[in-house]
C-alpha cells in the first residue's frame, strides 16, 4: 500500500482556482520534489495533506487512512506528518531544546526523560548539539530551520512536508539545510520537498512533479525531467530556474 | 494648631484611605483581569454571536463615562430595589469597566502574535487550547505587559471616581480632614496627589522588573 | 419595575452636552497648543526647561484627574487665587490634557527622521528653523491618531466637573436626577448621551485621519 495518495485535490480561493484536480501516489522511502512557477499552489498542496489548508474537494489518504475524512482525528493524523516551513516558525519564547521536545512532550504525551534524549539526538543529528540552550532569535537562519528540522524529526514521523525550506537563507547558509535534507532522504525517510534549488532536486528526488496552472503538467524522475521534458511549459520553466541557480540541464542546451 | 500639623495629624486617617482606594483599585483591576481575558479570548477565537457580543460590552463599557457607570451601578440600581453598599457597587462598575480596557490590550497582544508559530505548532498536531497554552499565552503576556501596566496606572488612578457615589476612601478622608480640622486645601489635596503618585510609581516599577525578567532575546 | 420616559429631559440635557462640547473642545486646543510646547521644551530644551517640563508631566500623569480638579477648585482659594467653576473646570483638563498630549508628541517628534534634520542644517537653517518647517509639520500628522483618542477621552474625563458645579451633561442630569428620583433611567440616558457622542467622533476621526494620511508617514509609536 502507498504511503501518502493524494486524489483530484481542487482549492480555490475566491475566484482563483489554485488547484485544479492534483493527483499523486507515493511509497515510503521515496522523495517527491514539487516545482513550477510561484503562485501555483504548490504550497496550497503540500497544506492539504495535512489539513492546515481544507480542499474544497478531493481526498488524501495516509497509510491507509482518510485524511481527509471529517471524523478522522486530525491532531492524531498531524502528528505523524512533520513539517517544516520557509520562516521555520520556532516558537520565539522557547530554548532550542524546548522547541523540539515540546512536540513529544505535549502532544504525544511522552515523558520529559525521554522527551529530552529523544530531542537531544535529534538535535545531534541535525548537527547542532551546542546551541541546545539557546533562543532562536539568537541563531543564523540555517540553523533555526535546522533545529526545525529536528523538531520535525523528534515526532518519528511517517513523512516530512518541506514548504519552501531553503527560500529565506542567505545564500551561504543554503547547504547546510541541504545537505540534512539529503541525509534524512538517503536513510530512508519519505519527503515532500517544495523548492527551487534545482540541484538538491536532480541529485536527491525520486520523481519531480511539476505544478503549473494548477494542475501537473510533468511527472517524471529527475534524469528524465531534465534531459526529455515533455512539455514547452517545462523547458522553459527549468531553464528560467537552471539559469538563476548557475546549474546548466542538459536540456537547455540543446535548444 | 499650623497646617503642617493638621496634616500630620490626619495622615492616619488619609492611610486609611488609601488602603480602601487599594482594595478597590487592585480588586477591580484584577475582576477586569479575569473577565477581560475571556472577552479578549471570545473576540478572537468565539463565534459570529460571541465576538459580536463581546465587542459590544467593549463598546458600550469603554464608552461611558466611569462617572456615569458608577452612577447607574450605585444610584440606578438601588430605585430598582437592589440595594447594595457603594464599595461593591463600585467593585462591580469599575469591574466590568476594566474588564473592557483590559480586553483591548489583550487583544492586541494576542493578535499580534506571528501565526506562523501557531501554524508551526498546529502542524505538530496540537489542538486549539495547547496552541493558547503553549504559544499564544506565553508571548502574549510578554506583548501585553507594556500597554497593560499604562492600563493598570489608569485605572489605580481611576479608583478616587468612587469618592463621588460616597466611599470612604483617600479622597473622602482628605475632605474630611479639611472641612472638620480646618485644613489647607491645597496642601491636603497635593498630598493626596503625591501618594498616588508614590503608589502609581511604586507599580510600575515593579511591573517594569517583572517585564526585565521575562525578557527573551527575538520577542 | 416600571421605568419612565419624560421627553422634557432632553432639553436640559441637551443643554448639558453642549456644555460639555464645549468644554472639550477649549480644553483640548488650549492642551494642544500647551501640549506641543512641552514636547518641545523636553526634547530641544536645555536641563532646566527638561526638567521642569518632565515634573510637569510626571505630575500631571501620575496623579487621579479628581485631585488635581479638586486642587484647582479648592486648593487654589486657599492660597489666594479664586476662579470660577467653568474656569476651574477648562483649567484642570487643559492642563491635564496638554501632559498626555506632550506625551504624544514627544513620541513622534522623536521618530521623525534625524537626517532629514540634518539635511536642512546644511542648507543653513538654524535649529529652531529646523523645528518649524521639518519637524513640526510631520510631527502634527503622525499624532492624529493619538490625538483623535485623547479628544474622546477628554470628553469622558470631562464628566467629572460636575463635582465643581459645571452645567455639563452630567451635572444636569444628576439634577434631574434629584427632583425626579428617576436615577436609572435618566443615568442610562445619559450614557447613552456619552456612548452615542464618543461613537459618531471616532467614525468622523476616522474618516478624517484617511484623508489627511500621506504615504510613508507612518505613526510609529505615536
Amino acid at each position: 500500500m502507498e504511503l501518502l495518495k493524494v486524489e483530484d485535490i481542487r482549492k480555490a480561493f475566491g475566484s482563483l482556482q489554485v488547484l485544479d484536480g492534483v493527483s499523486f501516489e507515493m511509497e515510503k522511502g521515496d522523495t517527491k520534489v514539487i516545482i513550477g512557477p510561484s503562485g501555483t499552489g504548490k504550497s496550497t498542496l503540500l497544506r492539504c495533506i495535512n489539513l492546515l489548508t481544507k480542499p474544497d474537494s478531493g481526498t488524501v489518504w495516509l497509510d491507509g487512512v482518510e485524511v481527509t475524512d471529517p471524523k478522522t482525528n486530525i491532531n492524531h493524523i498531524r502528528s505523524s506528518i512533520g513539517m517544516v516551513f520557509q520562516n521555520f516558525n520556532l516558537v520565539t519564547h522557547l530554548k532550542v531544546l524546548d522547541n523540539v521536545r515540546i512536540g513529544p512532550m505535549r502532544v504525544k504525551r511522552i515523558d520529559k526523560k525521554r522527551a529530552t534524549d529523544l530531542a537531544l539526538e535529534k538535535l545531534a543529528r541535525v548537527g547542532l548539539t551546542d546551541k541546545v540552550n539557546s533562543y532562536p532569535a539568537e541563531l543564523s537562519g540555517g540553523q533555526q530551520q535546522r533545529v526545525s528540522i529536528a523538531r520535525a524529526l523528534a515526532m518519528e514521523p511517517k513523512l516530512i512536508l518541506f514548504d519552501e525550506p531553503t527560500s529565506a537563507l542567505d545564500p551561504e547558509l543554503i547547504g547546510e539545510v541541504l545537505a540534512v535534507m539529503e541525509d534524512l532522504a538517503q536513510s530512508g525517510m519519505s519527503l515532500v520537498v517544495v523548492t527551487h534549488e534545482i540541484g538538491f532536486a536532480h541529485s536527491v528526488a525520486d520523481e519531480i512533479i511539476f505544478l503549473e496552472g494548477g494542475i501537473i503538467l510533468e511527472q517524471s524522475p529527475p534524469e528524465k525531467m531534465f534531459t526529455e521534458p515533455k512539455h514547452q511549459r517545462t523547458r522553459e520553466f527549468l531553464q528560467k530556474i537552471a539559469h538563476l541557480d548557475g546549474y546548466e540541464s542538459r536540456a537547455s542546451e540543446e535548444t | 494648631m499650623n497646617q503642617l500639623s493638621i496634616l500630620i495629624n490626619g495622615m492616619p486617617l488619609l492611610l486609611k484611605g488609601l488602603v480602601v482606594t487599594l482594595e478597590l483599585g487592585v480588586g477591580f483591576i484584577a475582576l477586569g483581569l479575569v473577565l477581560g481575558l475571556l472577552l479578549a479570548s471570545g473576540q478572537i477565537y468565539g463565534n459570529r454571536l460571541v465576538r459580536i457580543f463581546c465587542s459590544g460590552f467593549v463598546q458600550i463599557f469603554r464608552g461611558i463615562p466611569a462617572m456615569v457607570l458608577l452612577f447607574i451601578f450605585y444610584f440606578g440600581l438601588a430605585q430598582l430595589n437592589i440595594n447594595m453598599s457603594a464599595f461593591v457597587a463600585s467593585m462591580i462598575a469599575m469591574g466590568l469597566r476594566s474588564a473592557a480596557y483590559q480586553c483591548e490590550v489583550f487583544r492586541g497582544a494576542m493578535q499580534s502574535i506571528r501565526s506562523g508559530q501557531v501554524v508551526a505548532v498546529q502542524a505538530l498536531g496540537m489542538n486549539l487550547l495547547q496552541r493558547i497554552r503553549y504559544v499564544v499565552l506565553p508571548q502574549s503576556l510578554r506583548y501585553c505587559l507594556a500597554p497593560w501596566s499604562n492600563e493598570f496606572a489608569a485605572e489605580i488612578k481611576d479608583a478616587s471616581l468612587c469618592y463621588a457615589i460616597g466611599v470612604t476612601e483617600i479622597m473622602r478622608q482628605g475632605r474630611y480632614i479639611i472641612t472638620a480640622t480646618f485644613g489647607n486645601a491645597m496642601l491636603i489635596y497635593v498630598t493626596v496627589a503625591l501618594i498616588f503618585l508614590g503608589v502609581t510609581s511604586t507599580g510600575l516599577w515593579l511591573l517594569r522588573r517583572w517585564e526585565r525578567r521575562l525578557r527573551v532575546p527575538g520577542l | 419595575m416600571n421605568l419612565v420616559f419624560d421627553w422634557s429631559w432632553l432639553g436640559p440635557l441637551g443643554r448639558g452636552l453642549l456644555v460639555t462640547f464645549e468644554l472639550t473642545l477649549i480644553a483640548v486646543s488650549a492642551g494642544f497648543v500647551f501640549g506641543l510646547l512641552l514636547a518641545v521644551g523636553r526634547v530641544y530644551g536645555n536641563r532646566p526647561i527638561r526638567l521642569l517640563s518632565s515634573t510637569y508631566l510626571t505630575f500631571f500623569r501620575g496623579t487621579p484627574m479628581l485631585v488635581q480638579i479638586f486642587i484647582i477648585y479648592f486648593g487654589l482659594p486657599s492660597v489666594g487665587i479664586m476662579l470660577s467653576s467653568f474656569v476651574s473646570g477648562v483649567l484642570a483638563l487643559t492642563l491635564n490634557s496638554a501632559a498626555y498630549q506632550a506625551e504624544y508628541f514627544r513620541g513622534s517628534i522623536l521618530a521623525v527622521n534625524k537626517d532629514e534634520i540634518v539635511a536642512v542644517r546644511t542648507l543653513g537653517m538654524t535649529p529652531l528653523q529646523a523645528i518649524r518647517h521639518v519637524v513640526i509639520p510631520q510631527t502634527l500628522r503622525m499624532v492624529i491618531p493619538s490625538w483623535c483618542n485623547q479628544l474622546i477621552n477628554l470628553l469622558k474625563f470631562s464628566s467629572l466637573v460636575y463635582m465643581i458645579r459645571v452645567p455639563e451633561l452630567m451635572y444636569e442630569g444628576r439634577l434631574l436626577a434629584m427632583f425626579t428620583y428617576r436615577n436609572f433611567e435618566i443615568f442610562l440616558i445619559v450614557g447613552a448621551m456619552y456612548l452615542a457622542t464618543v461613537l459618531v467622533l471616532s467614525q468622523v476621526l476616522r474618516v478624517l485621519e484617511r484623508k489627511v494620511r500621506i504615504p510613508g508617514l507612518g505613526a510609529k509609536g505615536a
